[in-house]
């Protein structure tokens, strides 16, 4: 196993714990505000600070790690469960007019990024960490499509799938049964890239109002009210921007590291 | 090649025109009325039928959509619900920022990016290398609205050698204009700049492995000289493609860096007009991003073509 993986594995394993703990304890209640004890520099009591109301740092990041998950595994989720069997279909209909009825209109949902389909979004039904799941999920699906597609089109010409083909199946056994257990490892470490690349969208779209709405935290959010008070108060914004880089790094690494070990051929290729 | 562009611009022209439905259609299904909205809950019903009519909101949907499309084709993108002007007058104001600033963030980027990928492809494995890969790896991970923050907090706040935000606009000049974006260019261009490094470098690296630079090296020339005689070009390739995506990504970015240095561009445009449900002027912005999404992905497909011939008879 990979230092990669390894450093990876134990920095998103943190957070993911920091998540799931939250539902439980947390040092303070993250809503109660305590204006006596505001803008306090990390401390024996806060151990992270508190922030304008007195809130809770350490316990608003907690929390905040529920969000950004959240809506990034959910975005996965759809990029995944819609991307990768139009990705099969394309690619058992090769060259068909599904195939490319599937790839065209994956150029076009690619034309949108997750930031303007999001405008669109709200510009409908307003802001909320839902919408931002929808903006972030319709743009992973022809990420995993096309992916999907790519890797499926090889296999198409291998010899067991000739011998699945000559057993009488059809085209989406094979795909489920044959297909798909093939480019499993190929989708787990695109699954991992792209969760990262959705908490880095969640953060944005918060920050920019768009994303999940008070009394929810988010640390996108945590970020744009830190924004007016960077000048006396760093520590708002050096915090939540600290929880991001290492989630978004950890999954990053965690990715590199489960392509190598999935597939040693790649160690050499590897960016 | 001629084949290959006209079936190309036959393709950019129908991905245009579906483009165009999805967003004329996705607005179309938001709820509330635009005439009610901006004459408030007040207004006498026959008032807001006026403007209804003034706004051709009466009409049928595909007339509605057929004026809209046909407007923009001539550049009248409608006039804005909340602000009674033009909706091309304040987009090609706002574009004023937004153009230069993304175009700024990909000089940057690809300034940055360059020397970093070659660097690290010529010192593959050695510290050199890991050292880049490391900073492009963390480059990928940072928030570029936070490293915005971030950069404000030293270089204007600190150091006071920059505006914290706002742009000063072209009139005051040129050096004056670029000096009020440079850290909004900067923030744009540092994880774009990562990404093309590590593509950068990973392109020069397959180059290497091929069989004609095996026979620059026989031919007797170093490493080095191969790589920046041969190698160099036809790494350039990919990395051309990836500059072409990025350009995009920029512009789209541009909208969330525009927040955090109150810079008057598209971005804001946007936003204001959402929150005050200014829907056209939202569908506008939202196409022309599209348009510059699709035609730009359209002329790199043109540049890889010409470079490649092979690709002219795959696609």
């Amino acid at each position: 196993m990979s230092r990669n993986l390894i450093l990876g594995g134990a920095l998103s394993a943190l957070v993911l714990l920091a998540a799931m703990v939250s539902f439980v304890w947390t040092p303070f209640d993250h809503t109660t505000m305590d204006i006596p004890s505001k803008l306090q520099t990390p401390n024996a009591i806060h151990w992270l600070g508190t922030d304008h109301f007195g809130r809770d740092i350490f316990s608003m990041i907690m929390v905040g790690a529920r969000t950004s998950i959240a809506v990034a595994l959910v975005a996965v989720g759809i990029g995944m469960s819609i991307g990768v069997p139009l990705g099969l279909a394309a690619a058992a209909r090769s060259g068909s007019w599904l195939d490319e009825l599937i790839m065209r209109g994956n150029d076009l949902v690619f034309a949108f990024p997750s930031l303007v389909i999001a405008i669109l979004i709200t510009a409908i039904f307003g802001a909320g960490a839902v919408n931002a799941i929808i903006a972030i999920g319709i743009f992973n699906i022809p990420v995993f499509a096309r992916i999907t597609r790519g890797a499926a089109l090889s296999l198409w010409q291998r010899e067991f799938i000739l011998a699945a083909r000559v057993a009488g199946k059809n085209a989406a056994r094979i795909s489920a049964e044959h297909i798909l257990p093939n480019v499993a490892n190929l989708l787990i470490v695109q699954g991992t890239i792209q969760f990262s690349l959705g908490i880095l969208a969640e953060a944005g779209l918060s920050y920019v109002g768009l994303g999940a709405q008070p009394p929810t935290p988010s640390w996108g959010r945590m970020l744009a009210d830190a924004q007016t008070m960077v000048s006396f108060a760093p520590h708002l914004a050096l915090i939540p921007g600290t929880a991001i880089i290492l989630t978004v790094l950890g999954l990053n690494l965690m990715g590199d590291g489960l392509r190598d070990w999935l597939d040693p051929k790649l160690r050499v290729a590897r960016t | 090649m001629l084949r290959y562009s006209v079936k190309r611009l036959f393709s950019l022209i129908l991905s245009l025109a579906v483009a165009s439905l999805v967003i004329f259609f996705v607005i179309e299904i938001a709820p509330g009325d635009p005439a009610s909205f901006m004459l408030g809950i007040n207004a006498q019903p026959d008032t807001v039928a006026a403007l209804r009519t003034e706004l051709g909101l009466d009409q049928s949907k595909f007339s509605r959509y057929a004026a809209w499309v046909g407007g923009m084709l001539s550049g009248d993108f409608g006039t804005s619900y909340t602000y009674r002007t033009p909706v091309a007058e304040m987009i090609a104001d706002r574009l004023w920022v937004s153009l230069p600033l993304a175009l700024y963030a990909l000089a940057l980027s690809t300034l940055i990016a360059f020397p970093a990928g070659i660097y690290a492809a010529a010192r593959r494995g050695k510290a050199g290398d890991m050292a880049v890969m490391g900073a492009t790896q963390l480059g990928v991970a940072v928030p570029n609205f936070w490293f915005a923050m971030m950069l404000v907090l030293i270089f204007a706040i600190n150091l006071r050698w920059f505006n914290a935000g706002g742009f000063v606009g072209w009139d005051e000049g040129l050096l004056a204009g670029l000096h009020s974006l440079t850290l909004p260019a900067i923030s744009l261009a540092l994880p774009q700049a990562a990404i093309l490094a590590r593509v950068m470098r990973s392109a020069l690296l397959d180059i290497l492995g091929e069989d004609f630079m095996r026979t620059a090296r026989a031919k007797g020339l170093s490493r080095r000289q191969a790589l920046w005689r041969h190698g160099l070009r036809n790494a350039l390739i990919p990395v051309l493609t990836i500059i072409g995506l990025q350009f995009s990504f920029l512009l789209a970015g541009a909208i969330i860096i525009e927040q955090v240095f109150y810079l008057p561009g598209l971005g804001r445009l946007v936003f204001q007009a959402i929150s005050a449900r200014d829907l056209i002027v939202v569908e506008s912005v939202v196409m022309l991003l599209v348009f510059a999404v699709i035609t730009v992905n359209f002329l790199v497909d043109l540049a890889y073509a010409a470079v490649d011939p092979r690709l002219r008879s795959r696609t």
